[in-house]
């Protein structure tokens, strides 16, 4: 992210902006209960609709973007939205990756219409889900299902103090060491996605005695391959292993690939 | 013949995007349309070919306010449909789980979306220079039930924890003790909150709603129940499709779902509340009786009062459940696919939430159903607005945009839930 140049004794403005999303992402913010009234006071928001009435024109010193794109409307749309934000933040798997919905890049659309709706005449959608950085030059992207309010709090301090997020970029599975859980894998010969998955959670899941499920998205030089040859070894099939890379980040490319490599278990996506 | 045009480019303070639209013609309200256009995300065929016990992390991301209801309506239904039967201390700890959505959604909509209407302000942030302790005792039930979703789910938001069957791990009563304080205190901070809002000037409105629910023998109703209603309507969840009926209107991205009998119907706390209120604690009646609402509410306006009595009830319940907790024999039931139908229904936050899944033999789902509050609301909804419309058309436009936006807030409306953006349109001719 480049230093800016000129700081400025106002306050920063943040926009909050929604795509195709389930709003958990954005209120990883109003979660911040000790924190939110004093974000509040650092930053101006300028434009949060799920929290306040008021929506003020750009142009925005911070946009955070939840959500993919999946209709004509909102690709428009996230064009006017990078046009008016000086740094341009996407948060959470589908804004960052599609989503869950991005399922629908692997099957036929029309299918998924006429599967929910009586009239799919009535509908106007995209035959894919796909994130921003898909449409518009992204500055910083936070990854995860939801994403970590610690690493939103993180990320909206340094933009305030002008210096480069500081963001993880190991696997789940060193962040699981940090924290002294036993290996589920080792220890309980339970299928696991933290090897290749980006930290960022807390390990959550092993330390629930499962394995992590990936919601945060493929680590830098994930070996999927590898570990997918573990998981057969611990018995799992292809039609397992399929569905375990094809969820909340389906269509981020090292997880579209392994889950290629397991062969199309179900027709339907 | 006057013609004008209001638009609003935003209903703001609800979750999800959606648009109001009021034809106005010759001094009468023509038509009332609460379009939902979020896009459509299409879960329930997403679903198919998953395999069951996937389908409450895949329908959690239905909405990021209320996943936990989104992941014990599907943990029921797909448990209905293998003929599983938990024990009494795996369901305590999914009760204990559903009041800290409870707390945590009541006290987003309460204080942060739904007062700043009653005290002129735009939000909550602007509302605490003048209302700071409200604001601040808001965050902090926020937090309350923050904390049990954190401990029994893992996280806040798509909690990780909950499985077919049960729970990955239970808590142990020594990580659930330090939590029975924090809920004692999250009691008083309710108690405080249902005392101020029931302050607040309401709109006489009132309307002859039929109200659905479910009902329980003796539980003010989260995962269990029968589907009742006040004009006699009783019967399992399992004959739900029997009694509902779900239609695709051009205006919304959201199906609108009626009873075939009578049409439109009501669900969410008001709901509740009506149908259920000898199921709630000896505190919370008496307290309904002190603030002039234990014979019933029908304006939905008070709607703000009856969650923030159902906050103080989930409170109290999560104390009572913490207070009873036996750790279950193990986490989880064991789970065997067969083929079949399994159905459920549970209160979301916003009211009754319906799952159906057809599985195969091998626990791949064939075909989903999902029925959310909102949808079950929306015709409600628009039916208010007609009435608010007519009364206000005389207002200011502003004042009857204002009037409108918050008789849907009323209903706490998730519209990613039921499927997205809101703009208020008057078209007058």
């Amino acid at each position: 992210m480049p230093a800016d140049p000129t700081p400025s004794p106002r306050r920063p403005s943040l926009a909050v902006w929604k795509f195709a999303s389930c709003d958990g992402c954005q209120l990883s913010l109003l979660d911040c209960e000790d924190e939110f009234l004093a974000v509040a006071g650092a930053l101006d928001i300028a434009y949060f609709a799920e929290a306040s009435s008021t929506l003020r024109p750009g142009p925005y010193d911070l946009s955070l973007v939840e959500g993919s794109i999946t209709t004509a409307h909102d690709a428009e749309r996230i064009l006017a939205v990078r046009a008016a934000s000086r740094y341009l933040v996407t948060i959470g798997a589908c804004a960052t990756a599609g989503g869950i919905q991005a399922l629908r890049n692997f099957a036929d659309v029309n299918d998924y219409i006429a599967a929910v709706y009586a009239t799919p005449a009535y509908i106007s959608t995209l035959a894919t889900s796909t994130p921003i950085a898909a449409h518009v030059k992204v500055d910083f992207a936070l990854h995860g299902c939801p994403i970590n309010k610690a690493q939103l709090l993180a990320l909206i301090s340094a933009l305030l103090a002008g210096r480069k997020p500081d963001m993880p970029n190991e696997s789940v599975c060193v962040a699981c060491k940090r924290r002294g859980t036993p290996c589920v894998m080792v220890a309980h010969g339970t299928p696991c996605l933290g090897p290749v998955t980006a930290a960022g959670c807390g390990a959550i899941c092993p330390a629930y005695g499962r394995g992590c499920y990936g919601c945060y998205g493929p680590a830098e030089t994930a070996n999927t391959a590898s570990l997918a040859a573990a998981w057969t070894t611990l018995g799992a099939d292809r039609r397992t292993l399929h569905r375990a890379f094809r969820s909340f980040n389906a269509a981020a490319e090292p997880f579209r690939k392994e889950s290629d490599a397991h062969g199309d278990q179900n027709p339907s996506g | 013949m006057a013609t004008k045009t209001l638009r609003v480019d935003y209903l703001t303070r609800v979750e999800g995007e959606g648009a109001l639209e009021l034809d106005i013609a010759d001094g009468a309200v023509a038509g009332v349309r609460l379009a939902i256009f979020e896009p459509p995300r299409f879960f329930e065929a997403l679903l198919r070919g998953r395999a069951g016990t996937e389908a409450p992390d895949i329908t959690a991301r239905i909405c990021g306010i209320c996943p936990v209801a989104y992941q014990m309506s599907a943990v029921h239904a797909i448990e209905n449909a293998y003929g599983i039967t938990l024990d009494a201390p795996l369901r305590a700890l999914r009760r204990l789980l559903y009041c800290g959505e409870w707390i945590e959604s009541h006290a987003l909509h309460v204080v942060m979306l739904h007062a700043p209407d009653f005290l002129g302000f735009p939000d909550a942030i602007s509302m605490a220079a003048a209302h700071g302790d409200v604001v601040r005792r808001g965050l902090a039930l926020k937090k309350a039930g923050n904390s049990l979703l954190r401990l029994l789910g893992g996280r806040e938001i798509h909690p990780i924890n909950v499985r077919v069957g049960g729970f990955y791990r239970a808590p142990t009563p020594a990580e659930l003790a330090p939590l029975a304080p924090v809920m004692a205190a999250a009691r008083e901070d309710a108690l405080a909150l249902a005392r101020f809002v029931a302050g607040f000037s309401f709109p006489s409105f009132s309307r002859d709603y039929e109200f659905v629910a479910l009902r329980h023998p003796t539980d003010y109703p989260m995962n269990e129940g029968r589907v009742v209603s006040n004009r006699g309507l009783d019967i399992a969840v399992a004959d739900y499709d029997s009694a509902f009926a779900e239609h695709h209107v051009a205006h919304s991205t959201a199906l609108q779902s009626v009873l075939r009998a009578r049409g439109n119907y009501c669900v969410g706390p008001l709901a509740r509340f009506n149908l259920n209120f000898d199921r709630l604690s000896p505190t919370v009646q008496a307290l309904a009786a002190e603030l002039g609402i234990a014979q019933g509410c029908a304006n939905p306006f008070q709607s703000i009062v009856v969650r923030a009595l159902e906050l103080v009830y989930a409170c109290e319940e999560a104390e009572r459940l913490i207070a009873g907790y036996e750790p279950p024999a193990a986490p989880a039931a064991s789970v065997v696919p067969r083929a079949g139908v399994g159905v459920a229904a549970t209160e979301a936050p916003r009211g009754l939430l319906y799952h159906r899944y057809e599985l195969d033999a091998e626990g791949t789902i064939l075909a989903a159903r999902i029925v959310p509050p909102t949808s079950q609301n929306q015709a409600t909804i628009e039916d208010d607005l007609r009435l608010i419309a007519t009364r206000d058309l005389a207002l200011a436009e502003s004042e009857l945009r204002d009037h409108c936006e918050q008789a849907i807030r009323n209903y706490d409306p998730c519209i990613s839930c039921s499927t997205h953006f809101l703009r208020l349109e008057v078209r007058r001719r």
